[in-house]
């Protein structure tokens, strides 16, 4: 089957990115890695039927934030002699958060947690067979849950406006370009015409 | 143990994988003879426009200048600062180059004629288009210079403010449509092409492709006079050609979605039989050419654009007007129960 054998390109080759983005050394590097990360994902959504989701995870994740990411690590120094400071400090709550994780994980295995006949029976939603999904999505997203749609809206709002607000600041000394103004200047108020007698000029 | 992944390797996956190919060669090769004829015609164009002659040397009239520039690009030598970071380096260009001809996978050239006619079409152009500014980044980070980096921040800021208009614009023709699909939408423009009651939109979404392509008048991102050549001023040989190849590839794609989403893809301007006879591809070219002479009309005759005044268009004066028109376009549907139809 070929859908199958993407499944295992895309799979193997986000675990690999994955893996790149927690052990490389360079911040940027590991960005790019996790960009390699995102787009395999939205692959494997893509090879699940949730096509909507895909798109949105590259033009939200690798569009929007990852840029914003980079851009952030370009522009400052990095010293990556600081950044292995605390390295020692670190790796046994690293070590305890990642086994505690494995653990769980391999005990969900186990009890059949994902096991496929179970994740059908406990779908939160019936799969639509009829629609496509981005309409699936609309009908209940401003039906049901247009309440904590409009929440979450509000949320991110507040959040950008606080971004705003805690940043700006009025810089004093500063001309400013005003485009109104000068749009609206006339012939009037920006051009004077003199009568230049001759052997004597302006004074 | 059986390894799973091997076991897929059949001669039928093998076999689609090459068919796959194949498709995607028969758009991709055509596409690089017009990037280099469309290099061939900017000249042309903007020396007419600048009373010269242009390229008139190499073949027939200069047709041979876009194979001969290919051929001295190809022999030159390949210099990769010391400084840079190699790997980075090599692959940015290819990143800038990949994005421009994904994009083409889902535009449909003639009725029927599309190599993948997916219901998310206008959705996915976004998302690859969005992928695009990777490459200049990383250029600009990886050559380890002022000047690049400089350009590269430039290209990042400018290509996320314009991607904002852009898609509010986009979707005031879904919104009519009534659909994501790229077919669907040409088809929906049977009566009236959606530049006629979404003009202002066909011209923001015109000025809003310029900056997203980093072109005149908007090409700050390498404007020589203050950044040397922008991002790519590390590069030489064959990874300048290929972001030079990128921005061109770009630019046809920007043209070809303009021609879908606005002036009805391969639909002939009226319907009368002797139009109706012209294959749909011929019109589709001719759109493309048109939106194409645009960027190079812009380029001849506009001043570049300084930065903040760049910003100040995206966010408060795009930003605002495409957000307003939405809500009006929404309304006016409402209004005479076009909803759903």
């Amino acid at each position: 089957m070929f859908p199958d054998l993407m499944f295992y390109v895309f799979a193997s080759v986000m675990l690999i990115a994955a893996l790149g983005v927690v052990t490389a050394k360079n911040p940027i590097f590991s960005v790019l890695f996790l960009i390699l990360t995102f787009l395999n994902c939205s692959g494997l959504f893509i090879l699940m039927g949730a096509e909507f989701l895909g798109l949105m995870l590259v033009l939200v994740y690798v569009g929007a934030i990852a840029v914003m990411f980079l851009f952030v690590l370009m522009t400052i120094d990095i010293d990556f002699a600081m950044l292995k400071e605390g390295y020692a400090s670190y790796m046994p709550v690293g070590v305890l958060t990642g086994v505690v994780l494995l653990v769980e994980l391999i005990l969900a295995v186990k009890s059949g947690l994902f096991s496929s006949d179970h994740l059908i029976t406990q779908t939160a939603m019936p799969i639509p067979t009829d629609t496509q999904n981005i309409t699936a999505i609309g009908q209940v997203l401003f039906t049901d849950y247009l309440a904590p749609f409009q929440l979450a809206g509000m949320v991110l709002l507040v959040a950008m406006i606080g971004a705003i607000v805690l940043t700006f600041r009025r810089r004093e000394g500063v001309k400013r370009q005003n485009i109104t103004e000068q749009v609206l200047r006339t012939r009037k108020e920006a051009v004077e015409l003199k009568k230049v007698k001759s052997g004597q000029g302006l004074v | 143990m059986t390894i799973p992944f091997l076991e897929l390797l059949t001669l039928e996956n093998i076999q689609a994988l090459g068919w796959i190919v194949a498709q995607v060669l028969t758009i991709t090769l055509p596409l690089f003879l017009a990037v280099a004829y469309l290099t061939f015609a900017e000249r042309k164009i903007i020396g007419a426009m600048q009373l010269r002659i242009g390229p008139n040397m190499v073949g027939p009239k200069g047709l041979g200048q876009p194979i001969a520039d290919a051929v001295k690009l190809m022999f030159k030598e390949i210099i990769i600062p010391s400084g840079a970071s190699k790997i980075p380096f090599i692959i940015a260009p290819v990143m800038v180059m990949v994005p421009a001809l994904m994009a083409w996978a889902v535009i449909p050239f003639d009725k029927g004629l599309v190599l993948a006619d997916i219901n998310l079409g206008v959705l996915y152009l976004l998302a690859v288009s969005s992928i695009g500014i990777y490459g200049v980044l990383i250029a600009g980070w990886a050559s380890n210079s002022k000047y690049p980096f400089l350009g590269a921040v430039r290209s990042g800021a400018q290509m996320i403010s314009y991607e904002v208009s852009m898609g509010l614009t986009v979707m005031t023709v879904i919104l009519l449509s009534g659909s994501m699909n790229l077919t669907a939408i040409v088809e929906a423009q049977q009566g009236m092409w959606y530049m006629v009651p979404l003009f202002p939109m066909f011209i923001v979404f015109l000025i809003s492709i310029l900056a997203e392509t980093n072109r005149a008048p908007f090409d700050l991102p390498e404007g020589e006079a203050e950044l040397v050549a922008g991002f790519h001023a590390e590069y030489s040989s064959m990874p300048f050609a290929l972001f030079f190849l990128g921005e061109y590839a770009n630019m046809i794609l920007m043209s070809g979605i303009t021609a879908v989403l606005f002036m009805g893809g391969w639909l002939p301007p009226i319907s009368t039989p002797l139009f109706d006879a012209v294959p749909g591809f011929f019109w589709f070219s001719l759109k493309v050419a048109f939106v194409l002479f645009v960027f190079l009309w812009a380029r001849a005759t506009l001043p570049r654009f300084r930065y903040d005044q760049l910003m100040r268009l995206g966010w408060k004066v795009f930003l605002p007007f495409t957000l307003l028109w939405l809500i009006i376009v929404a309304a006016s549907m409402h209004i005479f129960g076009l909803v759903g139809a």
